[in-house]
């Protein structure tokens, strides 16, 4: 065992600083642009979400809830929101909303078609088994040292941070579902002189759907699960008010906050599922 | 006319399949093949043609590569080497574009053992998919696909998912599917394999039913000898991938081409239980000997028949005379017919006995067209045996079966 001691180190640590060291030196126009953009998309959604009462946004979220789930689930979020409302918490609430649906774009806007891509080609799926499962098991706080480095303080690291660590179960997902697909309905369109497209859009998603609505919902709760974390990278909203909790230990605050976080989570998780069930049970 | 041709076809699985295929060739068996290359030889060598309206049934045990065979015919799956001609045209050769074209234009789509109908459609929606597929508006294609919904008995059911149906059902649904779109050749694989006795029977008389009508080129992939002996003009029977033997119900049965087939056959093999007496049926209509050839063909139109016996006043057997023939002649003299049937129209035939053993019946059914005789000691016609009969005894389940089951 004594060679392992006496070797050097391998320098993995400063190759990592030297590429990121590069990265910023080389192609800063990339990372400027990407966070140009996410902080466009973060500054409309979130002053699209706070147009006019809070009372306006709290009756739509109502709405849907009491649409798409049912009354319970109106009634909840009636009670919910409303309590978030009342701690005054709401701003950090539309920020930590705007945060995780910006993130959720993002995520269908690669994870889609990737998981559409790694579901239909063994070798694609080969290749990115072991990215995922690199992505899953690397613990959430690494990716926050990169994205700050490359995008400073603020929301965007955060939603990039978000991004990274929650695209992971949709690609799988998504994949898994159009796997699953029995092969004698996709061989019955093949039969039928369908093409690509007609086989991708009038079959394998249509049945995969609630596997990837999984997908869906799963990248939601992860990214949720980011708030606090991306909170340290300067990201505002409900994260920012639980880290201040902690850091100045008071339990109440934490615990107020803490508390709207799970009020969104049981929100955005009912109406995701839901979504994804739907028309199951209609069949 | 001959709607596919089969030439030196070969389905190889594995990364090495040519060199396997030229292993195959050189007389290496297929366990060689399989330790040396890896390779799994699918189909081996599969030659035949089937012709325009027929029902080819491909039988075998799993694992015989038959179907396999069927979805080279459409190139769902890629054969390694051959030729697959439709219509007289090498598909083997097109690209992926002409590939779809064929399906779309020669190809009813399939029908599959587990129905293979996408679950978040309605029964209308699913019917309508094929047509969907080749662009067919939405107004045409709902209204072809409620005309077949009609034809296979689902008219009611349009609304429904395919949860809320039975099993034969869903398997109707699968065929109207199929149906609906209106190409030349239907592909079945396992379809009513799944089925429970009782309706699967019900089915197979229904696609012989809906066959008299519609004249589709039936690929009919099955392990079920029962189903294969209702359903198929002919029969290749497979083993490990090779057509071991391929011929009419009755050729099969009364030659089988190697032990392979003997032992296949052995369970239905009732023919030495079975004579003549056993499944001849009362012939429906007799021409005797003093009728004119306007009343005989009239007896004939009648009741169906495409050919009639024709008894002296004795009762005795004079011999077959058939409609087509007769009707010509009636046509060319039709200001003199008032007189007998000519001696040239009556066609001899092979009598039987009722004691005739069923495997004797088969052998002289193919010598002659048309039905035969069955006579008693005194010569005189008692019953007439037609093709079906034979495969529906041969096929069907004797109660003494049945009971016997029920002892152990």
């Amino acid at each position: 065992m004594n060679f392992v001691l006496t070797i050097p180190k391998l320098p993995l640590d400063e190759w990592v600083e030297w590429i990121v060291a590069f990265l910023r030196g080389n192609v800063r126009w990339l990372f400027d642009g990407i966070r140009n953009g996410l902080n466009w998309v973060l500054g409309n959604s979130e002053s699209f979400l706070s147009i006019g009462h809070p009372l306006v946004l709290l009756g739509l979220l109502v709405i849907l809830a009491f649409v798409i789930v049912g009354w319970r689930m109106g009634l909840f979020t009636l009670l919910g929101f409303g309590y978030i409302l009342n701690a005054g918490l709401w701003p950090e609430m539309v920020q930590t909303l705007s945060l995780v649906l910006t993130a959720e774009i993002f995520i269908l806007l690669f994870g889609l078609p990737l998981g559409i891509w790694a579901g239909r080609n063994d070798r694609v799926h080969t290749m990115l088994r072991p990215v995922l499962d690199f992505l899953q098991t690397l613990p959430a706080f690494v990716y926050l040292i990169p994205a700050v480095m490359f995008f400073g303080i603020g929301m965007v690291p955060g939603a990039v941070a978000t991004l990274i660590f929650a695209i992971a179960p949709l690609i799988r997902l998504t994949s898994l579902g159009i796997r699953q697909v029995p092969r004698d309905l996709v061989e019955a369109s093949e039969a039928f002189g369908a093409t690509e497209l007609q086989k991708l859009f009038k079959v394998q998603l249509p049945v995969a759907r609630t596997t990837i609505m999984a997908g869906v919902n799963q990248s939601i709760m992860l990214g949720l699960s980011m708030v606090i974390i991306a909170a340290m990278a300067g990201a505002q909203g409900l994260g920012r008010e639980v880290l201040a909790a902690i850091q100045r230990v008071d339990v109440g605050n934490g615990f107020v906050a803490g508390l709207a976080v799970v009020i969104l989570a049981i929100f955005l998780d009912r109406l995701t599922a839901t979504f994804g069930e739907k028309k199951q049970t209609k069949a | 006319m001959e709607k596919i041709v089969v030439k030196n076809l070969y389905k190889i699985f594995g990364s090495r399949s040519k060199l396997a295929r030229d292993l195959l060739e050189k007389g290496v068996s297929k366990k060689d093949i399989q330790e040396k290359t890896g390779a799994v030889v699918g189909v081996q060598n599969a030659n035949f043609s089937i012709q325009n309206g027929e029902i080819f049934v491909i039988m075998g045990l799993s694992g015989s590569g038959k179907s396999t065979l069927q979805r080279l015919l459409n190139r769902l799956w890629e054969p390694t080497s051959g030729s697959i001609l439709i219509d007289g045209k090498d598909i083997t050769k097109l690209d992926k574009n002409s590939l779809r074209k064929v399906r779309r234009e020669h190809f009813c789509g399939m029908v599959f053992q587990q129905f293979a109908i996408l679950p978040h459609r309605t029964v209308l929606e699913n019917v309508a998919f094929g047509l969907e597929i080749q662009g067919v508006a939405k107004e045409e294609r709902f209204e072809r696909a409620q005309k077949m919904i009609d034809v296979v008995g689902l008219s009611g059911n349009e609304q429904s998912y395919p949860t809320q149906l039975s099993g034969g059902m869903q398997q109707r649904v699968g065929l109207a599917r199929a149906l609906t779109v209106d190409a030349d050749i239907l592909l079945m694989d396992e379809a009513f394999s799944a089925l429970d006795p009782l309706i699967r029977r019900d089915m197979q008389n229904e696609l012989l039913e809906l066959q008299q009508k519609m004249q589709k080129t039936i690929v009919f992939v099955t392990h079920d000898l029962d189903e294969a002996l209702r359903l198929g003009d002919r029969i290749a029977i497979m083993k490990d991938g090779e057509i071991v033997q391929l011929g009419t119900a009755e050729e099969i049965i009364a030659k089988p081409a190697n032990d392979y087939v003997k032992a296949f056959i052995q369970d239905i093999d009732r023919s030495e239980v079975y004579t003549a007496g056993s499944i001849m049926q009362e012939p429906r209509e007799i021409a005797h000997s003093n009728d004119g050839p306007r009343t005989i063909l009239r007896k004939m139109q009648r009741k169906g028949l495409s050919s009639i016996f024709m008894i002296d006043t004795e009762r005795a057997l004079v011999g077959r005379i058939d409609a087509d023939p007769l009707a010509a002649y009636l046509k060319e003299n039709s200001g003199d017919v008032a007189g007998k049937v000519p001696a040239e129209l009556v066609e001899k035939t092979l009598p039987l006995s009722k004691e005739t053993p069923l495997q004797e019946v088969m052998v002289k059914i193919q010598q002659v067209p048309g039905p035969l005789p069955v006579l008693d000691e005194k010569k005189h016609l008692v019953g007439v045996i037609v093709r079906g009969a034979i495969i529906a005894a041969l096929s069907s389940h004797p109660e003494t079966d049945e009971t016997k089951g029920e002892d152990q």
